[in-house]
C-alpha cells in the first residue's frame, strides 16, 4: 500500500509536468487550429534559460524561473509574429510542417549555445525527500505539484473570469462572430502563444530538477504530454490537466509494478505506456475524454 | 445633412458572377431601412460588404464619412453591429457571456489589470454587467441569463443575438433575416422587440434583410428592392408594394 501511494504521488507530480506541456498545446490549438510541434522545443528552452541564470549568471533560483517564464513567453510571441502570422489562411499542413521545422531548429540551437552535456539546474530541492505519514516524498515533486497548481489555477481564473479569457473562448468557438464583436483575433493568438511559452518554461524547469538534470532530451520527454493532450481532448484545457495526470500516474505505476509482475514486457515498457493509454481511449472516444466532436455548420 | 450610412455604387463580383451591380442607398439616424429581394438577389452580400467581410470591386461605403470597406474589426469599432442569418452566437457560452462579448470593444482596462481582475477592471466589469442587465430586461431574457445558449429554443437564441448586437451600443444595426424559420407568433414577438429597441434607442439606424413581407412592411420606414444584384426600386412600404418591377421580380413575368 505504501508503495502504491508513493507511486501515485510521484505519478501525479510527473502528470502535473505533462499537464503544463499539454496545456501549452491546447491553448494554441484552440486559438489557431494548429498543433504546435515546437512546444517541446519551448519546454527545453525554458529549462536551459533557467539553468543559464542559476549557473552562468548566479541568480537565485526563483529569479531564474521567472526569467525563463518571461523569455519563453517572448519567444512564443516572436515565433507567432515573425513566422506564423504570415501563414494565416494557409493550409494547416504547411503550418504544422513549419512548427516541426522550428522544433528541429530549437533542438539544434540548444547544444550550440549550452553544449551537449547535461547540467545541474541548480534548484534548491535536489534529491532531498520529506517523510509524511509514512511516505517518503521527493521535495522536487511536492514543489512541482505546488507550482503546477498555482500556474493552472492562475490560468483557469484568467480563462474563466477575465474579459481576455472570454475573448479567447469566443475565438475558439467562432472566429467570424468574434471578429464581428470587434475582438482582435491577432491579439488573442499572440496572448495564446505567450501563455503557451509560460507553461512550457514551467514544464521545462520542473522536468529537469533534481537528478534528472538539464539535457537536450527534455524535448523528447515532453512528447509524452502529446498523448495527454490528445486523450484529454485537443480543445479542452481541463482535459489537458486530467489527461496529464492520468498519463503520469499510469506511467509511474507501470514503471513500479511491470518489471515484477509482467517482466516479459521487457525493460522500460513504462515509456510507451502513455501511447498505449492514448490508443485505447481514442478507440472508445475518438474526440478524447473532454473534446467536442466537430459539428459541420452549413 | 449627409446620411449616417452611405452605400454608393457598390459592385461585387465572385469570379464571373456579379453579386451586386451598382447598389446605392443611404440610411439616416433613427431610420429602419429594409432590403428585400428574391433569393440570390444579393441581400446578404450587401450586409457582408457593410460589415467588412467582402471587399467590393467598386463603390464606397461610409459611416459618417469613415470608410467601412474591408475590415470586420474596424466596422465593429466604428459602431456597426450585426446579427447573422444562421445565428453567430457562441453556443457553449452563457447568455450573459455572449452579451459581455458584445461589450468587448467598450472595455478599456488594460491587459494586466484585466488578467488580475482588480481595480479599474472590476469597476468597469460591474458597469458592463449593469448595462447588460438593462438589455436583458428590455428583451425579456432575464430568466435565461445563466443558461447556455445552445440549450435555448431558436426564437430565444435569435433574441440573444439581437441583445449581443445591442450590447455593442452600435450606431448602425444590421439584422440578417431576424425572423427566418420562425412561426407567426414568434415573428410577431420579434417585431415587437425590434419596436421596443427603437423606442429605447431613438438614434439607432437599422438595416434589415428579410423575406417575410408582412413583417418588413409593418416595420420599415423605407424599403430598397434588389433583383439579381441591381436595385430596382426604393420607397416607402406602400410605394414598394405598388411597384410593378418589384411585383414582377417576386411573381415572375410572362416572358
Amino acid at each position: 500500500m505504501t508503495d502504491f501511494l508513493q507511486f501515485v504521488f510521484a505519478g501525479s507530480a510527473l502528470g502535473a509536468r505533462y499537464a503544463l506541456v499539454a496545456l501549452g498545446f491546447v491553448v494554441i490549438y484552440r486559438a489557431t487550429g494548429v498543433i504546435n510541434f515546437a512546444q517541446g522545443g519551448l519546454v527545453a528552452l525554458g529549462a536551459y534559460i533557467a539553468y543559464h541564470f542559476t549557473d552562468r549568471i548566479g541568480a537565485p533560483f526563483v529569479i531564474a524561473v521567472l526569467a525563463a517564464v518571461a523569455a519563453c513567453a517572448i519567444v512564443g510571441v516572436l515565433i507567432q509574429r515573425v513566422v506564423l502570422a504570415r501563414m494565416v489562411g494557409q493550409p494547416a499542413f504547411a503550418v504544422i510542417m513549419i512548427t516541426i521545422g522550428l522544433l528541429f531548429v530549437i533542438e539544434q540551437l540548444i547544444p550550440t549555445l549550452w553544449g551537449y552535456n547535461s547540467h545541474n539546474l541548480g534548484d534548491p530541492w535536489g534529491i532531498k525527500t520529506v517523510d509524511l505519514a509514512g511516505l517518503t516524498l521527493a521535495e522536487r515533486d511536492l514543489w512541482t505539484l505546488a507550482i503546477a497548481a498555482m500556474a493552472l489555477g492562475g490560468f483557469f481564473a484568467f480563462f474563466r473570469l477575465s474579459r481576455y479569457g472570454l475573448a479567447m473562448r469566443a475565438v475558439a468557438i467562432d472566429q467570424e462572430a468574434a471578429l464581428a464583436q470587434g475582438i482582435s483575433v491577432g491579439a488573442v493568438v499572440a496572448v495564446s502563444w505567450a501563455i503557451s511559452g509560460m507553461v512550457a518554461a514551467l514544464a521545462g524547469v520542473t522536468l529537469s530538477t533534481g537528478a534528472t538534470a538539464v539535457s537536450p532530451t527534455i524535448s523528447f520527454i515532453a512528447l509524452a504530454a502529446f498523448p495527454a493532450m490528445i486523450l484529454g481532448g485537443l480543445d479542452s484545457p481541463g482535459g489537458a490537466v486530467i489527461g496529464g495526470l492520468l498519463i503520469g500516474i499510469t506511467q509511474t505505476l507501470t514503471a513500479g509494478y511491470q518489471p515484477e509482475h509482467a517482466a516479459w514486457l521487457g525493460d522500460n515498457f513504462h515509456v510507451v505506456m502513455p501511447y498505449v493509454v492514448m490508443i485505447v481511449i481514442l478507440m472508445v472516444r475518438p474526440y478524447g475524454l473532454f473534446g467536442v466532436p466537430e459539428v459541420d455548420r452549413a | 445633412m449627409t446620411a449616417l450610412l452611405d452605400v454608393s455604387d457598390v459592385t461585387l463580383r465572385f469570379g464571373g458572377v456579379t453579386a451586386l451591380d451598382g447598389v446605392s442607398f443611404t440610411t439616416d439616424t433613427g431610420e429602419l431601412l429594409a432590403v428585400i429581394g428574391p433569393n440570390g438577389a444579393g441581400k446578404t452580400s450587401v450586409f457582408n460588404c457593410i460589415s467588412g467581410v467582402y471587399v467590393p470591386q467598386a463603390g464606397t461605403i461610409t459611416l459618417e464619412g469613415a470608410s467601412l470597406l474591408g475590415s470586420r474589426r474596424r466596422s465593429a469599432d466604428l459602431g456597426v453591429a450585426r446579427t447573422f442569418q444562421n445565428l453567430g452566437l457562441f453556443p457553449t457560452l452563457t447568455v450573459t457571456e455572449n452579451l459581455l462579448l458584445g461589450r468587448h470593444r467598450h472595455m478599456r482596462a488594460g491587459f494586466l489589470a484585466g488578467a488580475a481582475w482588480f481595480g479599474r477592471s472590476r469597476d468597469e466589469e460591474r458597469r458592463h454587467r449593469e448595462s447588460i442587465s438593462e438589455l436583458l430586461q428590455l428583451l425579456r431574457l432575464d430568466e435565461y441569463r445563466d443558461a447556455h445558449v445552445a440549450m435555448l429554443p431558436y426564437g430565444i437564441q435569435k433574441r440573444v443575438e439581437l441583445g449581443r448586437a445591442l450590447a455593442m451600443e452600435p450606431r448602425l444595426l444590421l439584422l440578417d433575416e431576424p425572423v427566418a424559420g420562425m412561426n407567426a407568433g414568434e415573428t410577431e414577438a420579434m417585431a415587437s422587440y425590434i419596436g421596443a429597441v427603437r423606442t429605447a434607442r431613438p438614434d439607432l439606424a437599422v438595416v434589415l434583410v428579410e423575406h417575410d413581407m408582412p413583417f418588413v412592411m409593418g416595420l420599415a420606414d423605407r424599403v430598397v428592392a434588389l433583383d439579381f444584384g441591381t436595385p430596382i426600386a426604393t420607397g416607402t412600404p406602400a410605394e414598394i408594394q405598388r411597384d410593378e418591377r418589384v411585383i414582377a421580380a417576386y411573381l415572375g413575368t410572362a416572358a
